[in-house]
């Protein structure tokens, strides 16, 4: 089966799923570990649309005021990478990682390094683990957090006509007992999914052999 | 034999977190923070240290560029590299440097093995 760029055959897409599923995994025991929770995934999806599609269906999930921890990665393919969570939901989230014996004001004083700190680990974790996955090594940037709606956390404005298609694969995550529900996000563009797919073939051959 | 050990990390919360696990495990080491290289290089440039801890992802020289340079001024000090980025050329790069590597999140469990791992070293060094 042949496919343009900005397609995905099922098995191409199905192998994704696979690697995102594997990577975030990892993500989420180093989520579990942190807030002493278990946290549950959904099973990945992984879609070809527009930037402004991408925010849509994050926003459709949920309130559209968001917080993201955001990291950019390059290396044979790149994009970014986003923990998204409701703004809502973001002190709670602090709460269960610094413990619950910090008053509210120290939990508000560490929110934005704390949620940064945790972006780090939680997406390093998926990110080298996919890397490792594909044997590939990823140049991983420092974490930035940012807050908006599903427009501003995906650049809707900034894309371009080639950045306006990309490969958006989510996952939803939920902290079960803080009622913490996010999402890992990774955005790439169309350049880089054509260097993708060639990675992703490498990978199902390896399967197969 | 008590040991003074330097944690390099941008992040409040990953200090916090190491400082919690450290005294648990070794209530009478001393433990410094620095939020930063130079910070770091002007506090063994003291003499005080015997064991040092790196983040790997931070801002301006990264963990394992200071990790080098640690290197070079202390061939025989226990340092370990502490990231959440587990790609093997990372764990490769650290291993170069004769330094341990511990995963973020950190459990005192990883913190434990590495801090005994460095006593011995210290103590067959001492000897």
């Amino acid at each position: 089966m042949k496919s343009g760029v900005g397609e995905l055959t099922g098995i191409e897409q199905d192998a994704l799923a696979e690697i995102a599923n594997i990577g975030v995994s990892r993500a989420a025991t180093s989520l579990g570990q942190m807030v002493g929770e278990q946290v549950l995934l959904s099973v990945p999806a992984v879609r070809i649309v527009t930037r402004r599609a991408a925010a849509r269906l994050v926003e459709n999930n949920g309130p559209p005021k968001l917080i993201a921890v955001q990291q950019s990665f390059a290396g044979p393919f790149s994009g970014r990478a986003l923990l998204i969570f409701p703004q809502t939901q973001s002190l709670e989230l602090v709460r269960a990682i610094v413990g619950d014996q910090h008053t509210i004001e120290d939990v508000i004083d560490l929110e934005e390094e704390a949620l940064a700190e945790t972006g780090n680990v939680i997406l390093n974790a998926c990110l080298a683990t996919i890397a490792n996955l594909l044997r590939r090594t990823m140049q991983i940037s420092l974490p930035s957090v940012i807050r908006g709606d599903g427009a501003t956390l995906f650049e809707v404005d900034n894309a371009g006509q080639d950045g306006d298609r990309v490969l958006f694969l989510y996952i939803d995550v939920t902290v079960k007992a803080r009622d913490v529900h996010g999402f890992i996000a990774l955005l790439m563009d169309l350049p880089s999914i054509t260097a993708l797919k060639g990675i992703v073939h490498d990978f199902i051959d390896d399967v197969g052999r | 034999m008590k040991c003074n050990v330097l944690v390099v990390d941008d992040s409040k919360l990953a200090r916090m977190v190491v400082a919690s696990a450290f005294t648990k495990i070794r209530p009478d080491w001393e433990l410094t923070e620095a939020t930063n290289a130079e910070q770091a290089l002007d506090i063994l440039g003291q003499g005080r240290v015997d064991i040092a801890l790196v983040d790997f992802n931070m801002p301006g020289v990264d963990g394992l560029e200071l990790l080098a340079r640690i290197r070079e001024r202390h061939p025989k000090m226990p340092i370990a590299l502490i990231s959440a980025n587990l790609q093997h050329e990372i764990v490769a790069r650290a291993r170069e440097l004769d330094a341990a590597f511990v995963a973020k999140p950190l459990t005192e469990d990883g913190l434990r093995g590495f801090l005994s791992g460095a006593a011995l070293r210290l103590r067959k060094a001492a000897s």
